[in-house]
């Protein structure tokens, strides 16, 4: 659905997209994933028909944006890092707007509107201005406008940044549920957890070039600092588990770190050898890698290369 | 559908929409039309009676000659609500919504172009209505009207043409209600509140051959019955113009954006 190769874009001296490769098969969800700067907003704008890339080949529903930017716009809808809504039109009025410039017709578009305005949670909303809105209410309404003509691809930019933790989840069941009907996804996020809950494939821009590409999983196994941190009553305990997990005994804690990825097939694994050894646990906490430890990995092996 | 009825069908949705921020934001519409109206006020009660008698007259007869001026006044005015909403929609990043969506991508320009035309005729219905209130009267019939209608029509549609550029020339919505301010104080420094006779040399010069003055007097001359042919030909060719560099300029920019 998107193949992207050898893509480059500069502005100016300051090369923003230095060579990037992707693709995405239809009815993925593909996450972007990168922190500030990266070249993640480029991306989608080249992807969307906004900006002109300097070289490279680029193909979104078989269409390429630079020679034929229609037919990728009638096949995308996009939602953009910036809520792009009318906030003197009430929600009814805005996606009403959508259907007519995709010239639905008046029954169908209505029918429509009604639809979205459903599926969105947003009847209470739906004859009131948009910018009496919560963030997350603009955020819905927004994406939901960039749904009125049942796109093949959709393209959200950062669509969590700002939200507060409940309209993060809300959203991430209207994506799922969007994926879940074969709309291909394409989402940029600055966080792990994101791209972890949603995308089945994760690309992970650093400097305009693609650190590292893959399932959620392979990308977790390129990062070290995934372990499980045991803690002992007391000094006898702490021996006995030292010796049955073969780890050194540390000098001046009662804790343990082993590596894991914390999941309850290794975790059972690791109590029942705890429990064999008869080590007395006091507590346990599982850390995960974030997206810090992506980054801290994949830029000293950048830099050691 | 061709491509021509599909443009004329999204910028008719513009429109709408256009039209429907209008209603919901009232209060530019009536902010327009509140400046002429005070320049109204106080040139023809505060200033009007030294004028009229300076002019050869009295206030009745000033308030006939300053019409014309707070008419084109109130389309300057008008400039200043077009940029600021033309600006207003390139910040708000909806634009950048309709840029990825199929279609007509000058709609938005001739969605705004249409709203502001009707925006600025309320205003100057509203100015006009001001004008007879105050005891404005003329003797001319309905083919003067109707030429009247037409200049100030053709006017609006050049400056409404030059706001849109500058709207999409400006970085911030403050800006864009500055950068067409001048044209709001060019009717003063013309023929629209004194005769440019009383003026000295340069700004005389100046006065008499900037493109609101032959607008100004073109409308003077239908509103008294006096021949007005050639300043209307001097008031269309620099609308033209006007309306040519507008549009091109606005295109540019917005291809640009």
């Amino acid at each position: 659905m998107i193949r992207v190769r050898g893509l480059r874009k500069a502005y100016g001296e300051t090369t923003v997209l230095d060579g990037i490769d992707l693709d995405v098969p239809e009815g993925a969800v593909f996450a972007l994933l990168g922190p500030n700067g990266a070249g993640k907003t480029t991306t989608v704008n080249i992807l969307t028909t906004l900006v002109r890339p300097d070289a490279g080949e680029v193909l979104v529903a078989g269409a390429d944006p630079r020679t034929d930017p229609d037919a990728v716009r009638a096949a995308i809808g996009v939602t953009g890092q910036f809520v792009a809504i009318d906030q003197l039109l009430t929600a009814e009025e805005n996606l009403a707007l959508m259907a007519d410039l995709h010239h639905l017709g008046r029954r169908a578009g209505r029918a429509r509107t009604a639809e979205l305005i459903d599926q969105f949670d947003l009847q209470e909303a739906a004859r009131r201005p948009a910018q009496t809105y919560s963030g997350g209410m603009r955020r819905r309404l927004d994406i939901a406008m960039g749904l009125v003509a049942t796109p093949r691809v959709i393209f959200l930019d950062e669509p969590t940044t700002g939200l507060d933790p409940r309209a993060r989840r809300m959203l991430w069941e209207t994506i799922r549920g969007l994926a879940a009907g074969g709309t291909t996804v394409f989402l940029t996020t600055q966080y792990l957890e994101e791209a972890d809950q949603l995308a089945g494939r994760i690309a992970v821009l650093h400097r305009g070039r693609i650190a590292a590409e893959g399932t959620p999983g392979e990308l977790k196994r390129l990062v070290p600092g995934g372990h499980v941190t045991l803690t002992f009553a007391g000094d006898a305990d702490l021996r006995t588990a030292a010796a049955a997990l073969d780890r050194p005994v540390p000098a001046d804690s009662l804790t343990l770190e082993v590596p894991g990825d914390g999941s309850v097939r290794s975790l059972r694994l690791l109590l029942s050898t705890l429990d064999q050894a008869g080590a007395e646990l006091e507590s346990l906490a599982v850390h995960t890698p974030d997206l810090d430890d992506v980054f801290l990995a994949l830029t000293a092996q950048e830099a050691t290369r | 559908m061709t491509t021509l009825t599909y443009a004329v069908r999204d910028s008719n949705t513009m429109l709408r929409r256009n039209l429907r921020r209008m209603l919901r934001y009232p209060s530019l519409t009536l902010m327009l039309a509140a400046l002429p109206i005070i320049f109204l006020l106080l040139f023809t009660y505060v200033f009007g009676g030294t004028i009229g008698a300076g002019l050869g007259g009295d206030r009745a007869d000033y308030l006939v000659y300053l019409v014309p001026g707070v008419l084109v006044m109130t389309v300057a005015g008008g400039a200043t609500g077009t940029s600021i909403s033309v600006a207003s929609d390139m910040t708000e990043g909806i634009v950048a919504r309709f840029r990825t969506m199929a279609i007509a991508r000058v709609s938005i320009l001739t969605g705004h172009v249409v709203g502001s035309l009707i925006q600025t005729t309320i205003g100057l219905l509203i100015v006009l209505a001001t004008a007879l209130a105050l005891g404005f009267r003329t003797g001319v019939g309905p083919a003067a009207w109707l030429g009247v209608a037409a200049v100030l029509l053709m006017t609006t549609f050049a400056i409404t043409w030059l706001s849109v550029a500058l709207g999409l020339m400006a970085r911030s919505v403050e800006e864009a209600s500055n950068t067409p301010m001048p044209l709001t104080l060019l009717p003063f420094l013309g023929s629209g509140f004194v005769p440019t006779g009383t003026m000295p040399g340069g700004l005389r010069q100046f006065a008499e051959y900037q493109p609101f003055t032959p607008v100004m007097e073109a409308l003077r001359a239908l509103l008294t019955g006096a021949p007005a042919g050639g300043h209307i030909l001097a008031a269309t060719a620099w609308m033209a113009g006007i309306a040519l560099a507008g549009y091109l300029w606005a295109r540019h920019r917005y291809n640009r954006l």
